[in-house]
């Protein structure tokens, strides 16, 4: 997982509110055995829509979302997360995200920053004056900021750190190596193995 | 104080624990299938990393194989995907892999006890909520998701925040016919499918230490199925009966040491749960669903339920919208209901005492007309027992269909489904809509209920039966 300490670029205003997880990506994609290459998948119910808010060209290389209120509702899936990802977002904004899409995205390395609504508003409003207007977010000192405005954001501090140190479970997991070698070694002798007995 | 049997197998799977924190287990056994694993594999391949213990690790085909022409290639394209990729994988990470045509290919919740793999005391899991059926053995095991199968294949460890403990205390026998499997339906009636969130459930009492092992997978199986985390079966003479011999089971003086410490694996008097069922085993009866989940089940001579018989606003609402699905009448008996296809098999029911007792109703009668047998064994193992036993001709010589193994109309994902509206008595754990198939009706049942369906057309009990040849 890569580090986050802090981002910059163009976003995406997603005037839309109750974002759930099967508009994000819909169930037909899950299928795949990959980890990657979702993008095609993201949103895909209305990215056939020319008037689509990403169809348009002064949106393209986005990397920040700015989405309405309820983003990541409904199933768990953690492709959600992946489709953006892979579409190339690094930041998701919204004034209230449904709890297991920010854990899962917190944990596969998407920061997902809650904002009042009314800040939501302003970045909407400033993006959509000039698609080329740039957000800077600081996970180190958790504010966002487009041009004069500096909103801050509220992000528990143990994910803050995984971030910030581009650590995941298996990462954290994996520093208690010594733990678990210690554990290996005093199990009894008798415990089935599926091979190599 | 002392230890509920779950405490002592989670105390001793703790490499780590800080306060705060969930405990960091060790797992035993990772078992892994075609349909949740291939991004885990993938996820290592992106990180750079490989997996800590394959030799702690064991895959099989199970939910998306046919159980027809398995020897030709897989026909649906994203099956085949799955069953192509799990190899692949399987070979890349040193990981052992019993396919399709393979002797040892089955559910995965079949195989591992059947291979002995499955003891007493161990932490098990994989990618599959079924998992729970092998705490029968005094396990700790449940299912996990695919981030999780990718954290436990990396590190052979899993974060778990320690669960509450129940004790679901079964007194008295089992009447004459009356099953396993109709123990589990009577209980989630009686807890509803929430009842065991956040538990890890230990069955005891007269009635479960009478089953077999068999019946203590099926009853351990459907843990997930009123909400508990797991469910497990202290191990006695009856588990070390069923392990000892097995291939993978421990021998000579690695025998000794594995049965004197299993001998420990009980919950000490002075332990206490946080909650506590008891029911009564001499009073049950066969029992099957009449709803679209679970717990919506009726005793097999009661009639489908109405509306009218619940309180609870939202239980009303269920119950209308289920008796609209499922098709069924307020008030009609159950036993009139009639059924188009019977399911005999799953990790539920698949396994070989299952088939004996299908059998062994079935002998001499026929399939009813206008209705389909269809028996799946759960593992190629017990394919071949069960036609060493000549079971299969009693099968075929009703009219039933003898499939290969494989999870088949459990869940509808190889082209065992149902077409809409049609209705199946299932030996199967899940009655959700369109489980078995797009607008199929599901009616779960025990596997004598399941024969005695299939011989009159109707949801029947062997006592239904008029006797073969008279
Ligand atoms: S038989 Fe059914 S419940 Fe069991 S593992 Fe297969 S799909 Fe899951």
């Amino acid at each position: 997982m890569d580090k986050f300490t802090s981002h910059t670029g163009r976003a995406l205003p997603l005037r839309r509110s109750n974002v759930d997880t099967d508009q994000i990506i819909p169930a037909v994609y899950l299928k795949r055995v990959t980890r990657t290459g979702f993008e095609d998948g993201l949103f895909a119910a209305w990215r056939n829509d020319p008037d689509f808010v990403a169809n348009k060209p002064e949106y393209q290389g986005v990397s920040i979302l700015v989405a309405g209120p309820d983003f990541g509702t409904g199933s768990s899936r953690e492709h959600a997360v992946w489709a953006l990802m892979d579409y190339g977002f690094k930041v998701v904004l919204s004034s209230r995200f449904a709890d297991i899409f920010r854990g899962n995205s917190g944990k596969a390395g998407l920061l997902s920053v809650p904002v009042e609504q009314d800040v939501i508003e302003q970045l909407w409003a400033a993006i959509e004056a000039d698609p080329a207007t740039e957000l800077t977010v600081d996970l180190e000192a958790r504010t966002v900021t487009c041009g004069d405005l500096v909103a801050p954001f509220q992000i528990d501090d143990y994910t803050r750190y995984r971030l910030l140190n581009g650590l995941d479970d298996i990462g954290i997991t994996l520093g208690n190596e010594a733990d678990i070698a210690a554990y290996e070694a005093r199990r009894p002798s008798w415990k089935p193995v599926t091979q190599g007995a | 104080m002392g230890k509920t049997l779950a405490e002592k197998v989670w105390d001793e799977h703790v490499v780590r624990s800080t306060e705060g924190e969930p405990d960091l287990l060790f797992i035993d056994l990772h078992l892994i299938h075609e349909g949740t694993s291939p991004q885990a594999f993938d996820g290592l391949r992106l990180a750079g990393r490989k997996v800590r213990r394959p030799d702690l690790t064991l895959a099989t085909e199970d939910h998306n194989v046919p159980t027809l022409d398995w020897d030709k290639p897989i026909a649906d394209p994203v099956s085949k995907t799955q069953v192509d990729t799990l190899r692949k994988n399987a070979a890349e990470f040193g990981v052992r892999l019993h396919p399709l045509g393979d002797i040892e290919q089955g559910i995965v919740h079949v195989v591992g006890p059947q291979l002995g793999l499955t003891q007493p005391g161990m932490t098990i899991v994989c990618g599959d909520s079924h998992t729970s059926t092998h705490g029968a053995f005094g396990s700790i095991a449940f299912g996990i998701g695919t981030s999780e199968v990718e954290h436990v294949l990396a590190t052979q460890t899993l974060p778990q925040a320690k669960p509450k403990t129940m004790a679901v205390t079964v007194n008295g026998s089992l009447p004459e016919g009356v099953t396993a499997k109709d123990l589990v339906l009577t209980l989630i009636a009686h807890t509803g499918t929430g009842g065991g969130q956040g538990y890890i459930v230990e069955y005891r009492g007269q009635a479960i230490r009478e089953l077999s092992m068999e019946g203590r997978m099926t009853v351990c199986n459907m843990s997930i199925e009123w909400g508990a985390k797991a469910g497990m079966i202290a191990p006695d003479e009856t588990t070390f009966a069923y392990i000892e011999g097995k291939p993978e089971a421990p021998k000579g003086a690695d025998w000794d040491a594995a049965v004197e410490h299993w001998r420990t694996l009980v919950t000490d008097d002075d332990a206490t749960f946080d909650k506590e069922i008891v029911l009564d085993a001499s009073t049950m009866t066969p029992f099957v669903t009449w709803g679209t989940n679970p717990g919506q089940g009726v005793a097999l001579g009661a009639n489908v339920p109405s509306p009218e018989d619940f309180s609870d606003p939202s239980d009303k609402l269920a119950c209308e919208n289920a008796l609209d699905y499922m098709g069924l009448e307020a008030g009609q008996p159950m036993r009139s209901v009639k059924v188009d296809t019977v399911f005999v098999g799953s990790c539920t029911n698949g396994r070989i005492e299952d088939l004996r007792l299908a059998a062994e109703i079935i002998k001499g009668h026929k399939v009813a007309e206008g209705t389909r047998l269809l028996v799946v064994p759960g593992s190629v193992r017990v394919r071949l027992q069960a036609m060493e036993e000549g079971l299969d001709q009693v099968f075929i010589e009703a009219g039933a269909e003898w499939r290969g193994a494989g999870c088949s109309m459990c869940l509808g994902m190889n082209p065992d489904t149902l077409q809409p509206q049609e209705r199946s008595a299932s030996t199967s754990n899940r009655n959700f809509e369109g489980r078995q198939g797009k607008g199929g009706r599901t009616h779960l049942v025990s596997v004598p209920v399941a024969a005695a369906t299939a011989v009159r057309g109707t949801l029947s009990s062997p006592a239904d039966l008029v006797p073969a040849g008279v």
